[in-house]
């Protein structure tokens, strides 16, 4: 599935990097801690996380996920999208909890693994 | 334009295939279709559908009950109603009954010779096990997706051109090898990872194969962020032989205690606000030794810390 599609269905606002939405998405990675999204997350993969600071954008660089969704309302810092958008990652917002978006995904046939 | 797709199929024929006439067999109806396509219901009347196509801008649309293609009407339809006073005529009446049809997961390459072969402004897509419709493609859509992809393949090619990859058979030396060292600022989460990310576009260039240039910028990042977490500062020196990445990551203390606590999965003397930004999980010497073929650690309290790590490119390097 695209990220396109994702965010049509998930409605999720985009906040940067709205040209880079055209990437297929291989599965879903939730975690808040940078050392196990750099362990254990898949190149593009969709990355479910509540931090905001700028050091998500180059984890997600560093590891080729097709985006980030962060969680509960939450507001990306204003360096992050900076850096997101120099870097080509997408970063969506929604108000809906982890655990939400997470099932949400999965429905729509996200993986998890594999 | 309908004419220049052809023309560039048809020369492609009898010549080389060109990278266009390629991209319509790689890419897929559902790739360049608009997928948001507007729709009217065969009750709605010719008047409502003036409406519509001059607010859109369009000049036909697909008709639609419940989500089976039932019809489509265009423009002409519109302007022989116009013509003979019948503008409050339903749409049922007026549109065309037989729909071309193309399948969403159809080759670009037979929307292309369908156009040619009807004439049609547009298609209306469908999905083959349903019929339900998925999307609208016009000539436009089509030249849209071709540019965007070229674009893509150009953005890449450029890479590639820029990649110095041959750079070890070019050199005549009995040993070579490349230098890279990013100083580190101690406590500037600003910053922290910069160096990992410079690190990583610098080995790609050279041409690495992106497994190996994640796993390097994997050992880096880690590294990284324990100097930032936990130092005042120190380095990251980078040594790239045609067989072999050696990073080195050193500081000035303050050392570690116990190595064998910290080589610990989950083990972490990272402060709580740092916790709270992500970091100092107790995973990042883990990670990195996950990532390096060989690592080694030297530290004690109070003193500098050193840690070696080595990746072998051509062993382990698929």
């Amino acid at each position: 599935m695209k990220l396109q599609e994702i965010v049509n269905e998930l409605s999720l606002e985009v906040r940067c990097a709205a040209h880079n939405l055209n990437k297929q998405v291989s599965g879903g990675y939730a975690s808040d801690l940078l050392s196990d999204v750099i362990a254990n997350s898949k190149k593009d993969n969709i990355w479910i996380t509540l931090q905001i600071h700028q050091n998500i954008v180059g984890v997600a660089s560093l590891k080729e996920l097709a985006g980030i969704i962060i969680v509960n309302g939450r507001q990306p810092e204003e360096e992050a999208l900076t850096k997101a958008e120099e870097e080509n990652i997408p970063i969506m917002l929604t108000k809906l909890p982890a655990f939400e978006i997470v099932g949400r995904l999965y429905k729509l046939g996200i993986p998890g693994m594999g | 334009m309908k004419d220049s797709i052809k023309e560039d199929v048809q020369v492609a024929q009898d010549k080389e295939i060109t990278r266009v006439q390629e991209l319509t067999y790689e890419l897929k109806v559902k790739d360049v279709m608009t997928t948001d396509a507007v729709t009217v219901s065969p009750k709605d009347t010719m008047n409502q559908l003036r409406e519509i196509l001059r607010i859109r801008r369009i000049s036909g649309i697909p008709v639609v009950e419940g989500n089976q293609l039932v019809g489509i009407v265009s423009i002409e339809d519109l302007i022989k109603c116009l013509a003979h006073g019948e503008m409050d005529a339903s749409i049922e009446e007026k549109m065309s009954k037989e729909v071309e049809t193309l399948y969403a997961d159809e080759p670009l390459v037979r929307a292309v010779s369908k156009f040619d072969r009807y004439g049609f402004g547009r298609f209306p897509v469908i999905e083959r096990d349903q019929g339900k419709l998925v999307g609208i493609l016009t000539k436009g859509d089509i030249i849209e997706g071709l540019l965007k992809r070229l674009e893509i393949d150009y953005h890449e090619e450029e890479i590639h051109r820029y990649r110095a990859s041959h750079i070890f058979e070019d050199i005549v030396a009995d040993k070579t090898s490349l230098h890279f060292q990013y100083n580190i600022v101690g406590q500037d989460f600003n910053r922290a990872g910069e160096s990992a990310s410079g690190l990583r576009k610098t080995l790609l260039r050279l041409g690495l194969h992106p497994q190996i240039v994640r796993r390097a910028a994997i050992v880096a990042y880690e590294a990284e962020m324990n100097i930032v977490i936990f130092t005042n500062g120190g380095q990251i020196s980078t040594q790239v032989q045609p067989e072999l990445i050696k990073i080195v990551a050193s500081d000035s203390g303050p050392g570690i205690t116990d190595i064998e606590q910290a080589m610990q999965p989950g083990f972490s003397t990272a402060p709580e606000w740092v916790q709270e930004l992500g970091f100092g999980a107790g995973m990042g010497l883990p990670n990195i030794k996950k990532c390096a073929d060989e690592m080694d650690l030297t530290s004690q309290a109070g003193k500098r810390t050193v840690l070696r790590a080595t990746i072998y490119i051509k062993e382990r390097g698929n």
